[in-house]
């Protein structure tokens, strides 16, 4: 999972093993063969330093270059973009770059709520929460015709922070007792996430299944979520 | 359309058409506005951004572009010679620290901002009043680190992309100010801010198109009518 160089100073990625938007960085650190150290962080126990880094939401991931932290996973994304020019997540032409901020912008902002409503809520408040998240997954679903991932051939922005859709909502349907996203309705959503299971970046930077399926269990357990 | 022809969907008050009409200024791109009417929605609008129906849209070359922060970095990638001030900062760091400010100010500033002008009862208008103080502070010290002594976020002499996403907000800030009788920038508490504030409302890609606060005041009763008694 972590690489380690000689120059384990100069990337350092504070996350954590079953956050969404910790493994995205370490998909697109992988995707561009840049060697970093992970710092495993207890998001329910703070450290000094994560308190330090990011004093303003006091949140994983975040991204320390050079001694300089980065927080928030979309800016942390760009950054990396920016930063190390081979295999670009983004696209060169302005209007696709603004398309592809649009989506990870609606997944982070409104897909990710939907579906969260989903896991923390019961009986008709549920369903209007699947429906919300079935709507605006339609979008994304049309937005695949014709194309291995959102990035085109080969992966982009988009495709990293859906990661979240396909690894952290459809993985995890059968715990939620409800297949918010079936293959039905959804074709191509299902049909990019083979492709992304095959991706040898994804394979080596998603959490492992049982051990991901388990920590939900035990979370909805926690939090007194009805665990099919 | 031609091909270089650019449209923009959008309202006199709204804080997000005006970041996107502040980046044409700047980069001197001519376009034609097309004033929503309030209380509806054009065709134009519902079919150039249906999934959130909401302005600004910049339409460029037939093109949509939706969401303003999106729109301001299209405007800067798209009009890029070097005979164009640049709106983002050119290192990446630079560039990251001031999207981060900017999805803080959306996300978090604003938020409670808003929630002035919705508070029921003098008790949520205090909690709202207090957290604002405390999230415009945290940007008087942002201001510090970005701007590295010059007049503006962007670390340079002229406006950026976070004095965009910040400024924007001067002409509801200050209606919410004039509401809640309270200040939030003053020379006092908010020392570099305010200074900030005095320039980048004179700067001239801000000064024509800045709504007047009395019309915006009343533009504000209008959306935020106060509970009856």
């Amino acid at each position: 999972m972590a690489e380690r160089s000689e120059d384990s100073e100069e990337v350092k990625l504070l996350g954590m093993w079953a956050s969404p938007f910790s493994r995205r960085i370490e998909i697109a650190l992988t995707l561009k063969g840049v060697p970093y150290e992970f710092s495993e962080q207890d998001i329910t126990n703070k450290s000094d330093l994560l308190l330090r880094l990011n004093p303003v939401y006091k949140m994983i991931p975040v991204l320390v270059h050079n001694g300089k932290p980065i927080s928030e996973s979309l800016v942390i994304l760009e950054y990396i973009d920016d930063t190390w020019r081979n295999n670009p997540i983004l696209p060169q032409d302005p209007s696709e770059r603004a398309m592809a901020r649009f989506w990870a912008k609606l997944i982070d902002q409104q897909i990710c709520v939907a579906a969260m409503k989903v896991a923390g809520t019961i009986g008709e408040e549920r369903d209007a929460a699947v429906e919300e998240t079935r709507n605006l997954l339609m979008f994304l679903e049309k937005e695949l015709v014709g194309k291995d991932f959102f990035g085109g051939q080969s992966l982009g922005l988009v495709d990293i922070v859906a990661t979240l859709v396909a690894f952290w909502l459809i993985r995890t349907e059968d715990l939620l007792g409800v297949k918010v996203v079936p293959v039905e309705k959804f074709p191509e959503i299902h049909r990019w996430v083979k492709n992304l299971s095959g991706n040898d970046v994804i394979k080596k930077c998603i959490p492992p299944e049982d051990e991901h399926l388990e920590y939900i269990r035990a979370r909805m357990d926690k939090l007194n979520i009805k665990s099919a | 359309m031609a091909a270089d022809e650019v449209k923009l969907i959008g309202s006199w008050a709204s804080v997000y058409v005006m970041r996107a009409m502040i980046a044409l200024h700047l980069k001197s791109i001519s376009y034609e506005f097309l004033q929503e009417t309030f209380g509806s929605k054009s065709e134009l609008l519902l079919k150039s951004n249906p999934v959130h129906k909401k302005m600004p849209v910049l339409i460029h070359a037939d093109k949509p572009v939706c969401e303003s922060n999106i729109i301001v970095q299209y405007i800067d990638e798209a009009w890029n010679s070097s005979s164009q001030p640049s709106i983002l900062p050119s290192h990446p760091y630079d560039k990251a620290i001031a999207r981060f400010w900017a999805a803080y100010i959306d996300d978090k500033w604003f938020i409670s901002l808003r929630s002035i002008l919705t508070a029921r009862g003098e008790a949520d208008k205090k909690v709202a009043i207090a957290e604002v103080e405390e999230r415009t502070e945290l940007l008087e010290k942002a201001f510090v680190d970005c701007s590295k002594g010059k007049p503006f976020f962007n670390g340079t002499d002229h406006i950026g992309y976070l004095d965009i996403a910040f400024g924007s907000f001067l002409g509801w800030l200050r209606v919410v100010e004039l509401d809640a009788g309270h200040k939030f920038l003053d020379e006092i508490k908010t020392p570099s801010l305010s200074k900030w504030a005095d320039q980048f409302c004179n700067d001239p890609s801000v000064k024509p198109i800045m709504p007047e606060i009395t019309k915006l005041a009343e533009f504000a009763r209008k959306l935020f009518p106060k509970p009856q008694a």
